[in-house]
């Protein structure tokens, strides 16, 4: 037993590290790797998961709910699902194993394994603070993942996805990602359960975006109703670059997702939208921050929430605009459409301003289902349960007709939304 | 086909009696017109044939065919071929306006136990439906109701009127914001909809729509009362004497 250790580790703490006990020397990397992977570790064991207690956590206490964490399972196996697109090119990571396959042009991949074998991966690996629980369990547990490149002024035809599929046990994937000045792609990142039994996956994505490059970027993530996700993605947007961010949570148990970037070069443009969509006992908190770090830089942010039966939800969005980012233009919303008394969504909007000349706002809004939109709608013949189904999903769909661009991106996504609907409404 | 008898009816949240002992009855083929003053209760009346649920009935019946509808609720009555036109259409953003017809119309299918409409057949009615009503294509690809002007707003209830081929159909003021071209599309609409199984009750302030919509019964509604019935030429005396004083001789 170590003498630092201050407090009686939980059983959710005691299977992490017991976890990477267990796979030492057989986690890849070299030395430099194994050493950061053994430093966050004894982090971790010394100071345990988050509480309340850490402003980041305050509405998530990790340590009080994640009451468990399966055991790792080397030989669980996962199929692969079609994607959600069809026509997509599809990169699977079933399990934590990148399961690699001709790309179309303009993509390169490789295995995460090899980056962290041989030591490339180990600057990217570094954690955002001493409150990064989801960095330090993912540098610690991390196996595999996939290190894509999209060339410079390369325009991908199909979308890419990223198909992270997990049937049981753990999964630690990490996905750095590059897109070359002026590229152009749609990449969805997929996390999926193909049953109920409980797995815990931590994943960490890292975008960086060059001159001009276009990036829409969806996180899917529909994992099973006993699961663990901790997200992280981490962007940087380069001069005039674009990035459209859509997280949809529709499942899992104990969700985080985490979201952090910062705009970098003069004319960045972010367009972050989420969609919570929350049932059952399940906890799901998304998480982002936004640097505006130079002059002339824009973000909108709208959040959309559905909450059904005992769910919990929490949305903190904090915008910091530096002294030298004049001319910067943020717009943040969170609106939550609570259908059950015994929901729950937090909503914490922060702004931290330090130039003079922006144009920043926030809000926050909880609203029931319309009553005369309702009759309006049962008047015409439409049973109640399938009115208020469509209601529900006007309030989120219209943040995805956004994407109108891509009509069958704009169907799949509006499938996912009415199939979880139709289950939990 | 439409029996009110002594209904009695209030504000389900405050208590406030609105509908004071009213009777009516409306037959099959007939076109029936509801006048009366502001206030008088005639858009309660038709939310609470239509079944909205801010409204609770404390005394008499309601019989559509002969059976009482009170226990339905307004999806229910719907299918059943009960139709109000709004007098303030609602506007549903993020519902596609062709969505919302067809379910609305599979929905009533289903409940009478018919078949679905395929989508070519469905195009198909709505297309020629909407021509009739001079709609214009872009309009349908909104969302319902939203960014319809006022006259828009009356004929997309008219066209969701000819597309559900109701049995009782009850029009709410729908003469009220519309010039005269467009009062013309609206009553031809409804015109083509009559036939001797149907009935219409057309609400108005106005005796103006009724130029155009030639009602077989007039009837004057006041505090929640039919205060006074007759046939179309009760109309012509409204407009030439005002309300004051029927008002007078009933209280
Ligand atoms: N839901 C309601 N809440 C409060 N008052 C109502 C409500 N519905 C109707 N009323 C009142 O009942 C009376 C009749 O209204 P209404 O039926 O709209 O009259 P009309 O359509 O004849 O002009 C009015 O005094 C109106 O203010
Ligand atoms: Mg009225």
């Amino acid at each position: 037993m170590n003498m630092q250790q201050a407090i009686k580790m939980t059983a959710a703490e005691t299977a992490l590290v017991d976890a990477y006990t267990a796979q030492i020397g057989d986690l890849p990397g070299d030395g430099a790797v194994l050493s950061l992977r053994d430093t966050l570790v004894h982090e971790l064991k010394t100071a345990g998961l988050p509480t309340r207690r850490v402003e980041s956590w305050h509405y998530t206490d990790l340590r009080t709910l994640l009451r468990a964490v399966p055991s790792a399972d080397p030989s669980a196996f996962a199929d692969r699902v079609e994607p959600i697109v069809a026509g997509s090119t599809v990169l699977s990571v079933r399990n934590g194993e990148a399961d690699l396959k001709s790309l179309p042009e303009g993509i390169t991949a490789r295995s995460y394994t090899e980056s962290l074998l041989d030591g490339s991966a180990v600057a990217g690996l570094a954690v955002l603070g001493s409150d990064d629980a989801i960095g330090r369990i993912n540098v610690g547990l991390v196996r595999g993942g996939l290190e894509i490149a999209v060339a410079e002024g390369a325009e991908l035809e199909a979308p890419l996805e990223i198909q992270i599929v997990q049937s049981h046990g753990q999964a630690h994937t990490r996905f750095p990602v590059s897109f070359g000045a002026g590229s152009k792609a749609t990449v969805i990142e997929r996390h999926l359960s193909t049953n109920a039994e409980a797995s815990f996956v931590s994943s960490v994505t890292d975008l960086t975006l060059g001159e001009g490059a276009d990036v829409i970027w969806i996180i899917l993530q529909q994992q099973g109703p006993a699961d663990t996700h901790l997200g992280q993605i981490r962007f940087d947007l380069g001069k005039n670059a674009k990035l459209h961010l859509f997280v949809i949570n529709a499942g899992g148990k104990l969700v985080r997702q985490e979201l952090h970037g910062r705009a970098s070069g003069e004319g960045a443009d972010l367009t972050l939208r989420g969609i919570n969509l929350l049932g059952g006992e399940s906890h799901t908190d998304v998480t982002f921050t936004l640097s505006h770090d130079v002059p002339h830089t824009t973000s909108t942010e709208i959040i959309r929430n559905v909450v059904f039966d005992r769910a919990k939800g929490v949305f903190q969005g904090k915008i910091l605009v530096e002294k030298d980012a004049q001319k910067t233009d943020a717009k943040m919303s969170c609106n939550t459409l609570l259908l059950s008394d015994e929901g729950d969504f937090s909503a914490k909007p922060e702004l931290e301003i330090f130039a003079d000349d922006v144009q920043c706002g926030h809000g926050a809004t909880v609203i029931d289902i319309d009553h005369t939109q309702l009759f309006y709608m049962l008047a015409r013949g439409i049973p109640e349960n399938k009115a208020r189904a469509m209601l529900v999903n006007a309030f989120v769909a219209e943040i995805v007709e956004e994407l109108e661009d891509d009509e069958t991106l704009v169907e799949a996504l509006e499938g996912v939304i009415s199939a979880w609907l139709a289950k939990h409404a | 086909m439409l029996e009110i008898k002594n209904l009695h009816a209030r504000i389900a949240e405050d208590g406030t009696e609105i509908i004071r002992g009213l009777n009516l009855t409306v037959k099959a083929g007939e076109v029936a017109a509801i006048m009366g003053p502001n206030g008088s209760g005639k858009s309660t009346l038709s939310y609470i044939l239509s079944g909205r649920e801010d409204y609770e009935v404390t005394e008499g019946e309601i019989l559509y065919n002969g059976e009482s509808i009170l226990e339905l609720d307004a999806s229910e009555r719907a299918a059943k071929g009960i139709f109000l036109a709004f007098q303030y259409p609602v506007e549903i953003p993020g519902v596609a306006t062709m969505q919302f017809l067809k379910v609305a119309m599979n929905e009533q299918r289903k409940y009478r136990g018919e078949d679905e409409l395929t989508t070519p057949e469905f195009m198909r009615r709505v297309k020629e439906a909407a021509a009739e009503l001079k709609i214009a294509p872009e309009m349908l690809r909104r969302p319902v109701n939203v960014g319809f002007s006022g006259g828009e707003k009356k004929r997309a209830e008219i066209l969701q009127m000819a597309l559900l081929e109701p049995k009782l159909c009850i029009l709410d003021e729908t003469d009220s914001g519309l010039d005269i071209d467009a009062l013309k599309v609206v009553a031809d609409g409804v015109n083509a909809l009559r036939s001797p199984d149907r009935a219409v009750v057309v609400i108005t302030h106005y005796q103006r729509l009724l130029d155009y919509i030639i009602p077989d019964t007039v009837h004057v509604l006041y505090k929640g009362q039919v205060i006074k019935s007759g046939d179309k030429t009760l109309a012509y005396e409204l407009e030439a004497n005002g309300y004051a004083d029927l008002i007078e001789a009933a209280a």
